[in-house]
């Protein structure tokens, strides 16, 4: 059948044993590892994103407010900025790394932070101000889906936030090892796809429904 | 936005009260005791026999693959037979009280039978939830957690430690439910859960909540074990593992664990929002205010129909390692039992609508679903037809293993056939929620048990260093077989005779004669179940006279036979280098069966921690907090895992590197006792003992089962 088994071969010339084989390499197998985690939280949203689908039609919102009454579309782009600016923050930083550069990357990661922070000031700020005018989960499924979908994604960035107070600390004491490059990595492709689910979000959340 | 609880609650124990222990019901009550005093036995002989600080040291901060995956196949049979328990109770219910009359025992104020609909319903809950979570799942996890790394030539996982946080998770979920039976109920709304009968309003209970946080930590235990699997597999091959050489399971492994890191994110999903529902008032799924009752069911087979095939994609690669092995025959067809495989992936996640046809989506879509469903019978029937191939003019040997995996084929046949039917609309309307269905996924959930028996028959000496005896096990397999045709076949005939299914009360008394076959069929499995435990003791028992050399089977195909039985820890010496498929047959076939490497190099390995017990305890934590609704626990539990993550992750792990001259007197001691025909002496574990075994074994027998190898036929 399969022809390898057929030929004959020489024993003087058959590699049996990996001799010259280093192992695996630590930071690829761990980005490719995170990638995969990447994949399963875009199934998360996904699966949040269809939900939201399925509980916008007008009667999902029962005889509560639909999203056109309470969202404010450039008070939320001003958090797609701030988002969009902490990821640009952050590749500055992570080309800072290429140069090892220990400020550049401690700067980068610090307006990254400062930059996430005023996005979840404006997120909580957000919520409470609709909290106040009587939009809470509670209303109709259709709220119960706005509020997870956006919030989810909060957390998401809050996570991320902790994360590079997590990593600047590691920075600081141990320098750029391996596991720490590593993890700059892997932080770096977690923020930009906040931002990238974060685009979806405010298209389809807060334009879509602003228009609706 | 916290919903408030009908009935009492308090800050310090939330809803947790001494009421809430089922202390006078005559079934828990008396298993609790006969638990409590067997754990106590238990914890008084570990610590007679000072066994505590090797249990820790050696297996609970172990971070080695095989350790790992042996504590995924205890745990998952631990849970099969808890399992079994329920099955056994639910047929004895039915058994009692079917027909028309008041035959109820009132041992526990039930109108019929001995249980009331209310305990009926939570082990129906328990049973699915349990049988498909967390004894199918761990034990496919444990088998592809010890052969995957084996079968690729790695030294582990790709990420040693998350690979023992996603047991300890797992072992957490087991403890969640496992704890509902004394402490509260369990959620009597199916495995699935039925909309909108899991709100808060018409489940004020804590089963629901049970239910809820046991998925979602099975779900994340399984969802990290993805991970690391497909970065081990896509990383970590040896040199010459090419694509196109790699083992079939190891192939069905990918293909699983992509459907689980894909399709395990909706089912957290759909159960964080019904948790959603019951502690924050939101209303995704409730009757009214907008919720979608449909939206639940949609959310939940998304999830669960490729979840069926993350079960049976692996036991099709078990199947397809043994029947090889015991046909002295490579697989026929390889390339195309590698697609075959991959289309069934991906056709798992556009059928998941067959599970609720009757929710009446119109012609069209119905139409769609329909034949998406019947399309998986190709591919699988392509994997029937190569199975069948590698048979045929094979040298077979019918040996324990492939008495398993042969019957596992004849389930799948009963069970895909089955499928084929429901996948019609027009017939599912008729045989939905009926014992029919019940009986259709029980084939196909056997046909998993039956492969995963086979492969725990085939790759125990592997990983043990001895057989275990082929006379009970054919024993256990014939009494197995016997009791699943007792039980089932009955079932498709009830299905017809219109019994639907859940039902605590069999009111028809034509059915009576079918639920005393099921009886006796139910006793028929408890005689397997002895013939299996004895099948351990006298395998290891006489383990001394079933010692194997590395090639255990003598036909054996793929690289994991080439490393010494039992593995040591360091899995290969010498990494290999794969000069064909079905390496370990490539060398005996060429005479390279004997060659060792003749010269080392250092390697690096990473160190035990016990971290990963903290957060798994803590998962479990979590769970039991959110469970009863005790918040202060449950903030707690959680800032702690977070410290302790990022603790952990400060501290890092240096591992540690192994000499190139002492991996060269490790492998010579490894080979002494794996040839070693002298040593009776007891020796512990560690690093020559090899994986498992405490003992070393003695007198080794290493004639090869069945026919001697070196002159396989190839198939022409
Ligand atoms: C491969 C392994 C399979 C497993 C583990 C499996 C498992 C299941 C389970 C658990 C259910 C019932 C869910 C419930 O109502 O609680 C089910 C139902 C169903 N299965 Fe399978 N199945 C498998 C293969 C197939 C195949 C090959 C087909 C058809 C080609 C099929 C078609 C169906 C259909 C149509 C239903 C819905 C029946 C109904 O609820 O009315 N299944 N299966
Ligand atoms: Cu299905």
């Amino acid at each position: 059948m399969s022809s390898s088994h057929d030929k004959p071969v020489d024993p003087n010339q058959v590699v049996l044993w990996s001799d010259d084989y280093e192992g695996h390499d630590v930071i690829s197998t761990r980005t490719f590892g995170f990638w995969m985690y990447i994949l399963s939280d875009g199934m998360l949203f996904a699966t949040l994103f269809a939900a939201y689908g399925v509980l916008s039609y007008s009667h999902s919102y029962y005889t509560g407010p639909t999203p056109a009454q309470f969202v404010a579309p450039w008070y939320t782009f001003i958090q797609t900025m701030a988002l969009f600016l902490s990821v640009l923050a952050y590749g500055f930083s992570m080309a800072s790394l290429k140069t090892g550069s220990k400020a550049g990357v401690i700067n980068g990661i610090m307006a990254s932070m400062v930059l996430g922070i005023v996005f979840v000031g404006l997120d909580i700020h957000d919520v409470l101000r609709m909290i106040s005018i009587g939009v809470t989960p509670e209303v109709s499924g259709g709220l119960s889906a706005f509020y997870a979908l956006t919030q989810v994604h909060a957390a998401h960035i809050f996570v991320g936030l902790i994360w590079m107070l997590v990593m600047l600390y590691q920075i600081l004491r141990k320098g750029f090892t391996e596991d720490v490059v590593g993890r700059l990595i892997s932080l770096r492709m977690f923020w930009q796809f906040q931002a990238v689910m974060w685009v979806f979000i405010y298209v389809f959340v807060y334009l879509w429904g602003y228009m609706s | 936005m916290l919903v408030n609880v009908p009935g009492p609650w308090s800050p310090l124990l939330g809803r947790l009260a001494l009421s809430e222990i089922p202390y006078t019901n005559p079934i828990l009550a008396p298993l609790f005791v006969v638990i409590v005093l067997a754990g106590i036995a238990l914890v008084a002989a570990i610590t007679y026999y000072g066994k505590w600080g090797y249990l820790w040291k050696e297996w609970f901060t172990t971070v080695d693959h095989k350790k790992l995956g042996v504590m995924y196949i205890i745990l998952g049979l631990v849970m099969l037979f808890r399992g079994f328990i329920d099955g056994l109770m639910m047929r004895t219910q039915q058994m009692l009280a079917v027909g028309p009359g008041d035959n109820g025992m009132k041992a526990m104020g039930a109108i019929h039978g001995y249980l009331t609909p209310f305990h009926f319903g939570q082990i129906y809950s328990a049973h699915g939830l349990i049988m498909i979570l967390l004894a199918a799942t761990p034990l496919l996890v444990g088998i592809m957690n010890i052969i995957v790394p084996l079968q690729i030539g790695a030294r582990d996982m790709a990420y040693p430690y998350l690979n023992a946080l996603g047991l300890w998770i797992t072992a957490a979920a087991v403890f969640l439910i496992m704890i509902s039976l004394f402490v509260g109920d369990f959620s009597h709304n199916g495995w699935f859960g039925y909309a909108p009968i899991f709100e808060l309003a018409y489940s004020p209970g804590v089963g629901v909540d049970y239910w809820i946080w046991t998925l979602e930590l099975v779900a994340l235990g399984t969802t990290l074990g993805s991970i690391n699997f497909l970065a081990t597999v896509v990383k970590m091959r040896a040199p010459g593992m090419t694509w196109s050489r790699l083992p079939i399971f190891t192939w069905s492994a990918v293909s699983a664990n992509i459907i689980a890191l894909t399709s395990f994110p909706c089912l957290q999903v759909a159960l964080a929002l019904v948790g959603a529902d019951r502690y924050l008032g939101t209303h995704f799924f409730t009757a009214g205010f907008g919720g979608n009752l449909m939206l639940y069911t949609n959310l939940f087979w998304l999830w669960g129909h490729p979840e069926v095939y993350f079960v049976i994609l692996p036991a099709f690669g078990m199947i397809s390692e043994i029947i090889p092995a015991f046909s002295e025959k490579p697989i026929f067809g390889y390339t195309a039992m590698v697609l075959a495989t991959f289309a069934i992936a991906g056709v798992s996640w556009i059928v998941w609508l067959h599970h609720f046809f009757t929710m009446g989506m119109g012609p069209y879509v119905s139409t769609e679903f329909s034949i998406a469903t019947m399309l998986v019978g190709i591919p699988t029937g392509v994997k029937v037809f190569n199975w069948a191939a590698t048979m045929y003019k094979g040298r077979l040997t019918f040996s324990a293993a492939m008495l398993w995996a042969i019957g596992a084929l004849f389930l799948l046949l009963i069970g895909g056939l089955t499928g084929m039917m429901l996948s019609i609309p027009a017939v599912n309307y008729m045989v939905h929620n009926s014992v029919f269905v019940v009986a259709h996924f029980h084939m196909m959930l056997l046909c998993i048990v039956y492969a995963v028996f086979g492969a725990v028959i085939f790759w125990f000496p592997k990983v043990f260093g001895f057989k275990l005896n082929e006379a009970w096990g054919k024993i256990m397999f014939w009494l197995f077989s016997a009791g699943t045709f007792l039980v089932f076949f009955p079932m498709f005939m009830l299905g017809f005779m219109g019994e639907t299914r859940r039902l605590d009360w069999p009111f028809d008394p034509h059915w009576a004669v079918w639920f005393d076959v099921q009886e006796i069929g139910i006793v028929v499995y408890v005689l397997s179940v002895l013939a299996f435990l004895w099948m351990i003791y006298v395998s290891i028992r006489d383990r001394a006279h079933h010692r194997v050399g590395a090639d255990a089977w003598g036909t054996s195909r793929s690289l994991e036979w080439l490393t010494d039985s039992p593995v040591p820890f360091y899995n290969y010496a010498m990494v290999p280098h794969i000069n064909a498929r079905d390496e370990a047959a490539w060398r005996r076939e060429h005479g390279f069966s004997q060659s060792r490497p003749d010269h080392f190099a250092a390697i690096h390995m990473p160190n035990n921690t016990g971290v990963a017990v903290y957060i798994g305890a803590l998962t479990f934590v979590i769970g039991f907090g959110l469970t009863w609704r005790i918040w202060w626990l449950t903030v707690a539990a959680l800032i702690l895992t977070v410290l302790i993550m990022i603790y952990r992750s400060g501290k890092g792990d240096p591992g540690y590197v192994i000499s190139a001259e002492e991996m060269e007197k490790l492998d010579r001691e490894s080979r002494q006792n794996m040839s070693d025909g002298q040593q009776h002496l007891p020796k512990g574990g560690g690093y020559t003992g090899g994986t498992v075994t405490a003992y070393s074994a003695a007198a080794s027998d290493q004639r090869p089962q069945g026919t001697p190898p070196g002159n396989s036929r190839p198939l022409s």
